[in-house]
């Protein structure tokens, strides 16, 4: 197993958020984390980042204990986490300060052209838009080789278009690359149409109410009868009937 | 949104059609006149006409002194405001990165900050006794403080992501600050540097009225006490503050400058 939960706790004061979170990830995989705001989602994933320490239980990554952050494992955020003075260049060569240059040049350009950014190499953060600085900020983590990603509502402020092609643009890099993803979201449609398994939590404190695997392959067709379904079970699973 | 911008443009340009740039040139040319009507009009012995001072300055600059003055005044400034820099970032920067040190210390701060630059002025005499020294300690009384504040607020504001980010891909604590802290806090430390100037230029006169024998300040107090000379003192001011302007210019161009990369 890659990634391990085992009984993870957290409590914020008298609020407990996260309660006996046990959960296997294993090498490659696609993991969406699923679940209303405030059930401590984004908690877990600070945890498992080594941000935060939980109150109980702990984490594993390759049988080494989560003791804090690692550049082994990085923690992409929306786009405002993408630094607003360096150029896309210096962003995504941000974490690459220890390779001689030649290398460090090598690293940068496969990633501008991973994300699709040849062109705009030279341009601040403050010229792109919104699913621009998100490519960015996904390129300065996979630049410095992580084994696991950790995303966190990644595309929450993106426009829904945008969303959608961006989607497509992590599975791909996702494809390409084979890192560990541990996705955040409280998006059911989005969970269905990115992860190998969907890990259902419960309103706070969360708890992991069910894990759903979606067995379809890539691409996946969202019309087909299969997505329909896993994605009506976890609607029904959050006690949401598919209608408005 | 477009149309009604257009439209205020077109009032502008068929009532006023002069350039915005020349405007701050008439208002000098009104006040130059208005002055100099005023002292023909009142036939004041005191209070000296443009031209007066103008022929005064004119004395300044072939005697060489306008050239000296101006220069040991720059001198002091820079000494005093790089000496504030260089200690105010520092300790700013400790403020903002440990909380308990801030609460300790800004009492501390927030008492010491209201006193008048001038008031140290005995204590400078004293401490440093006659030279460039005293006047350069005032000066960096003077803008240390908004510096060290700036210098704070600015580490202390910054996204915590950031922060999160840096020491994600690895970064030690002194590099965190160079790669992280100073650049996400330059905007905020910039609008300090600045107010920080301007305290500066304008303790300076006052500074130089102490122990020393040059600089524009010292020209103003000197023309005053030997022979009243009012159209050096009015000079002096107008120095003073056209010295003032053209560096309060370049200071914000290097403000927009750092608030650009944000």
């Amino acid at each position: 197993m890659k990634v391990r939960f085992r009984d993870v706790s957290m409590r914020f004061g008298d609020v407990q958020v996260l309660e006996a979170i046990n959960l296997d990830v294993s090498e490659g995989e696609f993991v969406c984390i699923l679940g209303p705001s405030g059930c401590g989602k984004s908690t877990l994933l600070n945890i498992a980042g080594g941000f935060i320490e939980p109150v109980a239980g702990e984490i594993t990554i390759d049988d080494e204990r989560v003791a804090g952050p690692d550049r082994r494992r990085i923690f992409v955020f929306q786009e405002r986490g993408v630094f607003p003075w360096l150029t896309v260049e210096g962003n995504i060569g941000f974490g690459l300060f220890d390779l001689p240059e030649s290398e460090r040049r090598a690293r940068i350009a496969h990633y501008v052209q991973l994300v699709g950014l040849n062109g705009f190499e030279r341009s601040y953060p403050r010229e792109l838009s919104g699913g621009m600085k998100q490519r960015v900020e996904v390129a300065r983590a996979l630049a410095v080789n992580p084994d696991v990603l950790y995303l966190d509502e990644p595309f929450g402020a993106l426009d829904s278009i945008t969303r959608l092609q961006m989607r497509s643009e992590l599975l791909r890099i996702w494809q390409a690359e084979r890192k560990t993803i541990l996705f955040v979201t409280h998006d059911i449609e989005e969970s269905v149409q990115l992860a190998d398994r969907v890990v259902v939590l419960s309103a706070r404190p969360g708890r992991v109410r069910r894990v759903v695997p979606i067995d379809i392959a890539h691409p996946r067709d969202l019309s087909s009868r299969r997505y329909l379904e896993l994605r009506d079970e976890i609607f029904g699973e959050i006690g949401l009937a598919h209608k408005i | 949104m477009g149309c009604p911008m257009s439209k205020r443009a077109n009032i502008q340009h068929s009532t006023f059609n002069i350039q915005h740039s020349s405007y701050p040139l008439i208002t000098a040319a009104a006040l130059l006149l208005v002055w100099s009507a005023a002292v023909h009009l009142t036939a004041t012995k005191i209070f000296p006409s443009p031209t007066a001072v103008a022929k005064g300055i004119a004395q300044l600059a072939v005697s060489g002194r306008l050239w000296s003055y101006t220069i040991d005044s720059l001198g002091r400034v820079a000494a005093g405001y790089l000496a504030a820099i260089a200690t105010g970032i520092p300790l700013g920067f400790l403020l903002g990165w440990y909380a308990p040190l801030a609460r300790a210390v800004n009492p501390l701060i927030q008492m010491l900050r209201p006193i008048s630059p001038l008031a140290w002025m005995p204590l400078a005499v004293i401490w440093f006794g006659i030279g460039n020294a005293a006047p350069i300690f005032l000066i960096f009384i003077a803008s240390l403080f908004p510096i060290v504040i700036a210098a704070a607020n600015g580490v202390r504001n910054i996204p915590p992501m950031f922060l999160q980010a840096g020491r994600n891909f690895g970064l030690s604590t002194p590099r965190l600050m160079l790669r992280v802290v100073a650049p996400a806090a330059l905007a905020r430390i910039a609008v300090g540097l600045r107010i920080a100037f301007g305290v500066a230029w304008l303790v300076l006169v006052a500074a130089e009225m102490i122990a020393v024998d040059s600089g524009l300040g010292y020209l103003i107090i000197d023309a005053r006490n030997a022979g009243k000379r009012y159209d050096l003192v009015v000079g002096g001011m107008l120095l003073i503050g056209i010295l003032g302007l053209i560096l309060d210019t370049l200071m914000r161009r290097a403000e927009a400058w750092a608030a650009e990369r944000r």
